[in-house]
């Protein structure tokens, strides 16, 4: 009993030395397959939870749009100079019939959706702001989705961030091509002149500074999901 | 278990092996579940919506240690925390089944008495009451622990679940009270789980270290039980037993057709001092340590054919004549 007791003794010390030495690290090396394996096995049953009539609207009272914090990678907030690339067009292109461009008037002309959601950051807060722009949903019936179309890539000109979505979520009613925030056109702080803007997915996921979306036959990774943070990043 | 009288002595299993598994195995996945919970938590140490105050967290924006948090950094946790919560949900369903199934939740689910027991382990630690209460395999306020934490675990994953799918699962986020409740009572529920946790972790090694033997092998030892030794943390009772026969301690319950364990007359060794047997069976308790002490507590085991494995020995304490426990 006296062995057992000291190996017990002796295993609960390595234990703990194990344990201490992996604290705040990112856990053995062996196990980045696993938790791949496992992220892989968490999109699938996210993709079946996942509903398009799943509804967020940001209660009203609370409305601290304006407190919405501004993200981007470049080392300021990211402007379109049009001295340089000329007139800002969004261009729907991919594995559609009929790829659009789409200048800030053409969107306007489109049918609208004005709606105050909840905004979820990967970080854990939470904020909502009133925005207004086009439906996804819209812009690919538009430009004639074709049958193997079961990903999108949306494309910013901040320094090449991107994140490709699945379909079914860029195609909720609440995936918007948004292009003005409580009333008027972005600021550059907030993804002028167009950014994504949807309560079914992470803040990342949420493109700002539009120029592209590009429907693919497959996923084309992003610029948070490649560096570790899942490409689903559901809510 | 099997109380043949012609069963050989050896120690009772005291812990199933799903149990014990799962015990483990369960230790494993919240403590990481915690250490990676707490390392997403960093990256927002606070709960108000941006722009907000929350009324109910003295410290919004203060991160907790980073020697405490797992994963390294924000998605490395969050994909530790993704992947354990299977482990911890399954593993906490099978124990859940296997408890129901097995009738084990009968050792654990709270009855008529238990405030009081509760209250009287608590007059005991507090040195008020001389003599540890009565207990069967668990005392009162151990019960109450085990039986709290199955029921924490249930609502850390359903809170879990509701700040994971915001949007999906609404109407499971709405029953906490939104988003920003339901991340707050995820955090409230950890924090129970972690009190309790470590409050379990300094009892058995203060108070029932053989207890640790028992989650491993299943083995337990009744006459080194804490209630056996007058436990209390950091101070240990010898056994000190002045093993006598006695009548039965409870003579309104006629069981006496019950096949018994226990037969002392039968087991030569018994009450000799020079007996030690190899086996750790309770009612060969070898009589050491009563020279020094043998007047100032008599203590009288008493070999009691009525109670099953988890009572077999009783303690009567003879200098106030009362009768320990009920």
């Amino acid at each position: 009993m006296m062995d057992r007791r000291r190996f017990l003794a002796l295993g609960g010390l390595s234990a703990a030395a194990l344990a201490a030495q992996a604290c705040d690290a990112r856990g053995p090396a062996g196990a980045l397959k696993v938790l791949r394996w496992a992220e892989r096995r968490n999109e699938s049953v996210e993709r079946f939870l996942f509903r398009h009539t799943s509804m967020n609207h940001a209660a009203a009272e609370q409305l601290v749009g304006n407190r919405m914090p501004s993200y981007y990678i470049s080392r300021g907030p990211p402007v379109w100079d049009e001295a340089v690339r000329g007139k800002w067009a969004l261009e729907v292109s991919g594995a559609v019939r009929r790829p659009l461009r789409l200048t800030l008037e053409d969107l306007a002309k489109l049918p609208t959706v004005t709606q105050r959601i909840d905004h979820f950051c990967v970080e854990g807060w939470t904020a909502s702001t009133q925005f207004t722009g086009v439906r996804v949903s819209t812009l690919a019936r538009l430009a004639g989705l074709q049958p193997d179309a079961g990903y999108v890539d949306f494309q910013s000109f901040d320094s090449g961030y991107h994140e490709s979505w699945d379909l079914e979520s860029a195609t909720h009613p609440q995936t918007l091509i948004a292009f003005m925030r409580e009333g008027r056109f972005l600021s550059s702080w907030y993804g002028a002149p167009a950014r994504v803007h949807s309560p079914v997915k992470l803040g990342y996921k949420n493109t700002k500074y539009l120029t592209r979306v590009v429907f693919m036959p497959q996923r084309n990774g992003g610029y948070w999901s490649d560096k570790g943070y899942e490409w689903y990043g559901g809510t | 278990m099997d109380a043949s009288p012609a069963a050989p002595h050896r120690p009772e299993k005291r812990h199933h092996w799903i149990v014990r598994a799962t015990h483990w195995v369960n230790a494993v996945a919240l403590t990481l579940m915690v250490a990676s919970g707490l390392r997403i938590f960093n990256a927002y140490p606070a709960f108000a919506r941006k722009g907000e105050s929350f009324c109910c967290w003295p410290w919004e924006g203060q991160p907790v240690p980073a020697w405490l948090t797992f994963g390294g950094w924000l998605s490395g946790a969050r994909n530790w925390h993704f992947a354990m919560m299977w482990v911890l949900a399954v593993n906490g369903a099978i124990y859940l089944a296997f408890v129901w199934l097995h009738g084990e939740w009968r050792d654990l689910a709270p009855r008529r008495g238990d405030v009081r027991d509760a209250w009287e382990m608590i007059k005991f630690y507090l040195f008020v009451r001389k003599t540890h209460p009565h207990q069967g395999k668990h005392n009162a306020l151990q019960k109450s622990v085990y039986f709290a934490l199955p029921w924490l675990g249930v609502l850390a994953v359903l809170t879990g679940l509701a700040i994971w799918k915001p949007v999906q699962l609404a109407p499971l986020t709405g029953l906490f009270g939104g988003y920003v409740w339901a991340r707050y009572w995820h955090f409230l529920v950890m924090l129970a789980l972690v009190l309790l946790g470590a409050g379990h972790v300094f009892m058995v090694f203060a108070v029932d270290p053989q207890s640790l033997r028992s989650m491993v092998t299943g083995d337990y030892d009744e006459s080194r039980s804490p209630e056996a030794l007058n436990a209390r943390p950091f101070l240990r009772g010898r056994p000190k037993p002045v093993l006598t026969i006695a009548t039965p301690a409870h003579p309104s319950t006629p069981m006496a057709s019950t096949p018994t364990r226990i037969h002392p007359p039968e087991n030569p060794s018994v009450g000799s001092p020079a007996a030690t047997s190899p086996s750790s069976s309770p009612e060969a308790v070898p009589a050491v340590g009563n020279e020094d002490g043998a007047g100032e507590d008599e203590v009288v085991i008493v070999a009691n054919p009525h109670v099953g494995r988890e009572d077999a020995t009783r303690v009567v304490d003879q200098s106030d004549g009362e009768e320990v426990g009920r």
